[in-house]
């Protein structure tokens, strides 16, 4: 079972997950994480953008990788474009596998690959600016552990 | 039909809107003179990739564009 979305408003990560979690009746562990828009700092707006004809081809193939590498029961990808506030989530991954480790790392792996290669874009507003994020280097090394088990 | 670019993050703000339309591009050297200098220098840079109608380019400067086609330009990404 695989739920992979982009939404352009608001959502619930727990309802999202709980969803996921009650159609995956066969799995021993279920693993998952919420990205939300950090606050606290200067940001005070951050806005996503994507490009439709890619995004969601490229999160089905990075689901395939993720399936065949963890021997995944299920997968959940659900990301949020458009304009935020801190506090709001902008990312929910949950996956279900046999045993922990298989869904520990596969959120894991969909979390390295969507922060830094998949088709989307992050714009941070702190005071009157805007600022375009560029993903960090440890950003690059994190997906990059990835290529080296394969 | 005219050749449709798409400019995403950031290439957007330089090419002041995420959309142009571009009559008869013959190739992507043609199409570089046709942007300002500041835009083609940076669409040019390796870190830019292209896709022509949702397909990635392997080597953007060999595309060839037929009418009525999407050209993207997409920066380095950042999600999440």
């Amino acid at each position: 079972m695989r739920v992979i979305r982009v939404v352009d408003r608001p959502f619930d990560p727990g309802e999202e997950i709980e969803h996921f979690a009650r159609a995956l009746d066969d799995v021993g562990a279920l693993a998952s994480f919420v990205g939300k828009v950090r606050g606290g700092g200067a940001v005070c707006q951050l806005e996503l953008s994507h490009y439709a004809p890619l995004t969601l081809k490229g999160m089905a193939a990075l689901a395939d990788e993720a399936f065949e590498r963890f021997d995944l029961r299920g997968l959940l990808m659900v990301h949020r474009v458009g304009a935020m506030k801190p506090g709001e989530p902008i990312v929910a991954v949950s996956a279900g596998a046999r045993h922990r480790r298989g869904a520990l790392l596969a959120v894991d792996f969909c979390m390295d690959h969507l922060k830094s290669d998949a088709w989307f874009w992050k714009r941070e507003l702190r005071g009157e600016q805007w600022h375009w994020i560029e993903p960090r280097p440890e950003d690059h090394a994190d997906r990059l552990r990835w290529a080296e088990k394969s | 039909m005219p050749v449709r670019l798409v400019f995403l993050g950031k290439l957007a703000d330089l090419a002041g809107g995420g959309e142009r339309e571009l009559d008869a591009v013959p190739d992507w050297g043609a199409l570089l003179t046709m942007l300002e200098p500041e835009l083609a220098d940076e669409v040019a840079c390796e870190r830019v990739r292209v896709a022509v109608n949702g397909t990635l380019v392997a080597d953007k400067r060999t595309l060839s564009l037929a009418d009525g086609d999407e050209l993207a330009f997409l920066p380095p990404v950042s999600g999440g």
